[in-house]
């Protein structure tokens, strides 16, 4: 058998090139988050704190969407569609490992997400008064919740790819849930002016936590005195990221299926 | 000579609470010599997808015994992908990839196998070489089709299973196909062979089964299905400005007694033998009642 890591990293290249050939996908995912960004960083300007506009929160929050488009969202909608036309069938039938396949997934999440993330921060920065972190702690923060909240997010799509019934209904079934745990887990509004219940519903799932961890990036340390723990709670936000890596895991190992019957 | 697939008692049977359980594969036994072309017939539902789903490893059975190059598909283990180096599978229908050429499908798929064909001289073969550079959404149903086929050769397969392969075909595209098959034939590989054209079975395979209902009603070749070569030869030609017809095991000498009251040409004389669809649909028929 050929090396797994070899034929992994050629489906990257392969992931790729669909990826970028479909303009859907690409306006979908990465360009609608940018437009968001616009729309709400020019109408909501108003100062939120002292040296905090509510474009730089909302900046913040996209950015940690961000990883959930371009993850779970992307391949909870992908997988199902590639498991209708037979492609995950044709695939199971030739010697390329799963273990490859999934490597190639990574590889083009990864990608999507880099050149997201990179446009959000320059947009960002450009026009919405975005400050980069300011020291490589920082950095080196948001550099770990990149990569935790990537990984998180890759694998709660594969899990949730088993879900949609058909491939033409995926994206009627996972765009609410991403879009309602945004509004739950302050994207578009702020955290701590939701509904109690709101915010503990959305403190079960990643994104909340994401949003927060971005924030304690982006924002002034002040800042964490208005959060709702009154503090970045960032061995929180760890644990809850690490708590769905497993869940997503096992989940994924015993309901993953590579044809529709 | 050891078998290429070997199959024994193979029953599935498909749960369902509502119109009770659907027994697909009732007792099946097979056996596929190396290097043969092996075709399964049968109507839409006799279990024919089934059957050779299990042989491919897609499927659970519920019961007997199944090899396919020594190796049980149901249960693979670590076998499971040097197993499938070996294998090549051509299904039903698929309409994956459609962002990608057929040059960079093909390419890529090559690299799967540790002996692959050439990817070009493969695309060459099923008669894409026009289309390589084509994005694979634009070709048209049949060229989707040879793409299949170029996807399920790629890998140098020792068993090529082959589900329903040139529906959509038109007859040149089928007569170039068939002459593939024929050449991998050539070259040692083991065909198995779903159909519903029953001159494609005629053409290529060397044993054909008829299964209806989950079950074998016979294994033969070609010409002996249904005991097509003992069947009587019917006589055709214009007599007393009317079709005559005579059924006959001795249809030269017949023909040579009409020839004689006959001045010259028998009107319009037919001497034919029944086709293979007569035989196999009387055989469905049978069944049936």
């Amino acid at each position: 058998m050929k090396s797994i890591l070899r034929i992994g990293w050629l489906r990257g290249g392969i992931e790729i090139k669909q990826f970028a050939r479909q303009r859907e996908s690409v306006v979908f995912t990465l360009l609608f988050p940018v437009m968001l960004l616009f729309i709400f960083g020019s109408v909501f300007k108003d100062k939120i704190a002292p040296g905090v506009t509510f474009s730089q929160y909302f900046v913040a929050g996209m950015i940690a969407s961000g990883l959930v488009n371009t993850g779970f969202q992307q391949l909870a909608i992908t997988i199902p569609m590639e498991r209708d036309f037979g492609t995950l069938k044709r695939l199971r039938g030739t010697p390329m490992s799963p273990i490859s396949y999934f490597i190639g997934k990574v590889i083009v999440v990864t990608v999507s997400m880099l050149v997201q993330v990179a446009l959000l921060l320059a947009f960002g920065t450009l026009l919405f008064g975005l400050n980069l972190p300011a020291s490589a702690a920082l950095w080196l923060r948001f550099i770990w919740l990149v990569v935790l909240g990537s990984i998180c997010s890759t694998i709660l799509g594969i899990a949730f790819s088993s879900v949609p019934k058909s491939g033409r209904g995926a994206s009627a079934v996972v765009s609410p849930i991403v879009i309602v745990l945004q509004f739950f887990s302050g994207v578009f509004f702020l955290f701590s002016s939701l509904p109690k219940w709101m915010q503990d519903f959305a403190s079960f799932f990643p994104l909340r936590w994401l949003t927060l961890g971005m924030r304690s990036v982006f924002l002034p340390d002040s800042f964490a005195t208005k959060e709702t723990g009154h503090s970045w709670q960032t061995n929180t936000t760890v644990l809850v990221l690490l708590a769905w890596i497993i869940v997503g895991t096992v989940v994924s190992a015993r309901t993953f299926k590579w044809s529709d019957r | 000579m050891s078998a290429a697939i070997e199959v024994k008692g193979l029953r599935k049977i498909y749960p369902d609470k509502k119109n009770g359980d659907k027994i697909a594969v009732d007792g099946i036994d097979l056996r596929v010599e190396l290097g043969e072309i092996f075709a399964i017939l049968g109507p839409n539902g006799a279990g024919k997808t089934t059957t050779v789903e299990i042989l491919e490893g897609y499927r659970d059975r519920d019961s007997g015994e199944v090899h396919v190059l020594g190796v049980d598909p149901g249960n693979l283990q670590n076998q499971d992908l040097s197993w499938r180096n070996r294998i090549g599978i051509v299904l039903q229908s698929t309409e994956d990839a459609a962002d990608l050429t057929v040059a960079e499908t093909v390419h890529h798929f090559s690299y799967y196998y540790t002996n692959p064909k050439d990817a070009d001289q493969v695309i060459a073969a099923v008669g894409l070489a026009e289309k390589r550079n084509a994005k694979i959404r634009t070709l048209s149903g049949g060229q989707r089709r040879r793409l299949d086929v170029a996807l399920g050769i790629i890998g140098s397969p020792e068993i090529l299973f082959l589900d329903e392969p040139t529906t959509g075909f038109d007859p040149e595209a089928r007569r170039a196909f068939w002459e593939l098959i024929l050449q991998l034939q050539n070259e040692g590989t083991t065909i198995l062979l779903t159909t519903h054209y029953l001159d494609e079975a005629e053409a290529l395979a060397n044993r054909v089964a008829v299964i209806n209902n989950g079950k074998i009603i016979e294994v033969s070749t070609p010409g002996n299905l249904g005991g097509r070569n003992n069947a009587k030869a019917r006589i055709s030609w214009i007599g007393d400005g009317v079709r005559q017809e005579i059924f006959t095991d001795n249809p030269t000498q017949e023909v040579t007694k009409l020839a004689a009251k006959f001045a010259g040409e028998i009107p319009e004389l037919t001497v034919t033998r029944p086709t293979l669809e007569e035989i196999y649909l009387s055989m469905i028929n049978v069944e049936a009642n």
